[in-house]
C-alpha cells in the first residue's frame, strides 16, 4: 500500500511517487482551460482534476462522479443530469479524460469489445459516450498499465476517433481535438504532421525504450525527451493531505510494480 | 394500480421493450424478476444497461439489445451479458450515449430520427449498423448521424413515489432518461417504492421531481425495494454485497436460490442470505 501521509514536523517530504506524477501529468491537462468541465474517469485523473481545480486552473467545474456539480472542497454548486451532461458535451466546453481498453497510433480508443469478429472474443463495456466526447470537446485519455496490449496498431472497435479516422470526415469533426494521453510510464500528444502518437515526456525513472517496448506501434520520439515535471511542495501536500489522503492512487499505479 | 405480474401479463414475445435506470441504478428489477417468472421472449431491449440486461440475456430472453453500454457500476462488466456476448446468442445493435438520448427524444416527438453530431468516424457506423447520416441543408453542409426514433411497445420505469393515477416522482439525483422512456413507448408500467395520495407528491419534495406525466403511464405498480439490489437513492443504496454475489454465482444456481417465486419470496431468500453471509 501507499506511504502514509503523514511525518513528522520538519522531516523532509517523501520523494514522489510513480502515481504522483501521473497526477501532476493530469492535473497539466487543464492548465488554462478556464471555466469548462473537467471529466476525469479513474482516480488518477480525478486527483489530477482537482489539483488542477485548486492551483492552475481555479475555474474549473467539477462534478461528484453523478449528477451534482461540487467546488474543490465539495460544496454543491450546480446540477448536471445525465442528459445535461451530454448536452454540455455538445456545446464544447468540457474536457474529458477516457480510459482505453485500447489505444492505437492515431488515437483511435476501444472500450467496448475486443476481437473484430462475430461474437466478440471478450465483451467489455460498449462504445458509452467516446463517439460524442470525441467529436464535440478535447478528449485526453489514460492507460494506467503502459503495455501493448492497450497501445496496439490497430483498435478492434473504433469508439473514440483518432485523427486518421477525423480527417475523413474534415466538416463533422470540426471540433475534433485529442490533446494528451498519459500512462503510467510517460505523456504523449498527437502534435505530427500525420496526427499519429508522439512521446512528450517519460515520468522519473522511466527509460525511451522502456516506453518503445510497451508500445505495440511505432511511437515518434523527438531528439530531447524531458522527464515528466516535478510537481511542487504545495502540489505534494495538496494531493497526499487534502486530495487523496487514503492513498487511492497508489492502488492505480502501485510504486515498484514489476512490468 | 396493478401488480408486477399483472404488468408483465400484458407483454408479448417478439416486443421492444425499453428499461428505465442507468447501469445499476434504479433499474426496475421487480418488473423484471416478474418478467422472468413469466414465458415472454425474444424480446429486443432497450436500455443503458445493468443487471436487467444480464439476466434476461442469461435466461434466454433477449434476441437484441439496443445499448451505449452494460455495466454493475462497482463491478465494471456485467458477466452474464458478456456470457451471452461471447456465446453469440445476444444480437448488439452499439449507440452512442448522445445517440442513445437522442433516438429516445426522436420517438417521443414522432420524429423519424433526429441529427447528432456523433458516430460519424467510429464504429458504431460500420456496415451493417443501419445507422445513415443526414446532410445539413443550410450553408454548413455539415453531415451529421441520422439517429432513429427509439420506438418502445413498451417501457418499464422504477421511480420513488408515484400516486394511483401514474404521477411519478423520482427523489434522487438524476432523472436519467425514464420520462423518455415512458413517452417513446406505446404503454409505460412504472413501479416506485411507494404509492401515496396525490397531494403528498409535492409536501416535501419540489414540484420539480414530478418526473413522469400521468398521460405517458399505463400501470402503476407498488413494488417496495422494487429495484434492489441497485440503487434507489435516497430510499437506498446499492447493495454491493449482494450484486457482487449475483456477479461471481453461475447464473442458474442464483435464478434457483432467489427468483424461483415471488417478490416476497425473493426479499425472503436475500435475508437468509444475508444472515447466512455474516
Amino acid at each position: 500500500m501507499s506511504r502514509s501521509p503523514s511525518r513528522a514536523p520538519g522531516a523532509p517530504a517523501a520523494p514522489p511517487s510513480r502515481a504522483e506524477y501521473c497526477v501532476i501529468a493530469c492535473a497539466e491537462a487543464w492548465r488554462g482551460a478556464g471555466e469548462i468541465l473537467a471529466s476525469p474517469m479513474g482516480t488518477v485523473p480525478s486527483v489530477g482534476a482537482r489539483l488542477a481545480r485548486l492551483t492552475f486552473a481555479p475555474d474549473l467545474l467539477l462534478t461528484d462522479g453523478e449528477a451534482l456539480l461540487i467546488g474543490a472542497d465539495g460544496t454543491v454548486e450546480g446540477w448536471l443530469p445525465y442528459r445535461q451532461h451530454l448536452a454540455l458535451v455538445a456545446g464544447g466546453r468540457r474536457h474529458v479524460m477516457m480510459g482505453a481498453s485500447q489505444l492505437d497510433r492515431f488515437g483511435n480508443q476501444n472500450i467496448s469489445r475486443i476481437g473484430g469478429g462475430s461474437p466478440p472474443r471478450r465483451q467489455l463495456l460498449g462504445v458509452r459516450g467516446a463517439p460524442v466526447n470525441t467529436l464535440n470537446n478535447p478528449t485526453s485519455y489514460w492507460v494506467p498499465r503502459h503495455s501493448r496490449r492497450v497501445f496496439v496498431e490497430k483498435v478492434d472497435m473504433v469508439c473514440g476517433v483518432g485523427y486518421d479516422n477525423a480527417a475523413r470526415h474534415p466538416a463533422t469533426a470540426r471540433f475534433h481535438d485529442l490533446r494528451r494521453v498519459v500512462s503510467d510510464l510517460g505523456v504523449f500528444d498527437f502534435g505530427t504532421p500525420d496526427g499519429s502518437m508522439r512521446l512528450v515526456s517519460v515520468h522519473p525513472g522511466v527509460t525511451v525504450r522502456e516506453v518503445r517496448e510497451a508500445t505495440g506501434f511505432p511511437l515518434a520520439v523527438p531528439e530531447e525527451v524531458p522527464c515528466t515535471r516535478e510537481p511542487t511542495e504545495e502540489e505534494l501536500l495538496l494531493i497526499r493531505e487534502v486530495i487523496d489522503p487514503a492513498g487511492l492512487r497508489g492502488r492505480e499505479v502501485p510504486e515498484g510494480a514489476g512490468r | 394500480m396493478m401488480t408486477a405480474d399483472e404488468a408483465v401479463s400484458r407483454l408479448r414475445s417478439g416486443m421492444t421493450l425499453g428499461i428505465g435506470g442507468w447501469g445499476s441504478r434504479r433499474k426496475p428489477m421487480a418488473l423484471v424478476r416478474a418478467l422472468l417468472r413469466s414465458d415472454v421472449t425474444d424480446l429486443t431491449l432497450v436500455s443503458c444497461g445493468g443487471p436487467d440486461v444480464g439476466m434476461l440475456a442469461a435466461a434466454g430472453r433477449v434476441r437484441r439489445l439496443v445499448t451505449a453500454f452494460v455495466t454493475l457500476d462497482s463491478v465494471p462488466l456485467e458477466p452474464n451479458y458478456r456470457a451471452a456476448r461471447e456465446s453469440g446468442s445476444l444480437e448488439l445493435t452499439e449507440v452512442d450515449e448522445a445517440m442513445f438520448l437522442w433516438g429516445l427524444r426522436a420517438a417521443a416527438h414522432r420524429l423519424p430520427f433526429l441529427p447528432v453530431r456523433a458516430g460519424i468516424g467510429s464504429d458504431v457506423l460500420r456496415p451493417g449498423s443501419g445507422l445513415r447520416t443526414v446532410t445539413s441543408p443550410y450553408e454548413d453542409g455539415e453531415v451529421f448521424v441520422a439517429m432513429p426514433a427509439l420506438r418502445l411497445d413498451a417501457a418499464l420505469v422504477h421511480l420513488n413515489r408515484a400516486d394511483r393515477r401514474g404521477n411519478g416522482q423520482y427523489l434522487g439525483p438524476d432523472p436519467y432518461f425514464d420520462d423518455l422512456f415512458c413517452e417513446a413507448a406505446a404503454e409505460a408500467y412504472v413501479s416506485c417504492e411507494r404509492v401515496v395520495d396525490t397531494a403528498e407528491l409535492t409536501k416535501a419534495a419540489a414540484v420539480q421531481t414530478l418526473l413522469v406525466k400521468r398521460h405517458t403511464v399505463t400501470g402503476v405498480i407498488e413494488a417496495p425495494s422494487g429495484a434492489h439490489f441497485t440503487s434507489c437513492d435516497p430510499d437506498y443504496a446499492r447493495d454491493d454485497a449482494f450484486q457482487k454475489h449475483y456477479a461471481t454465482t453461475p447464473w442458474p444456481r442464483f435464478a434457483e436460490r432467489f427468483l424461483g417465486g415471488d417478490e416476497r419470496a425473493y426479499r425472503a431468500a436475500v435475508r437468509s442470505w444475508r444472515e447466512a453471509d455474516r
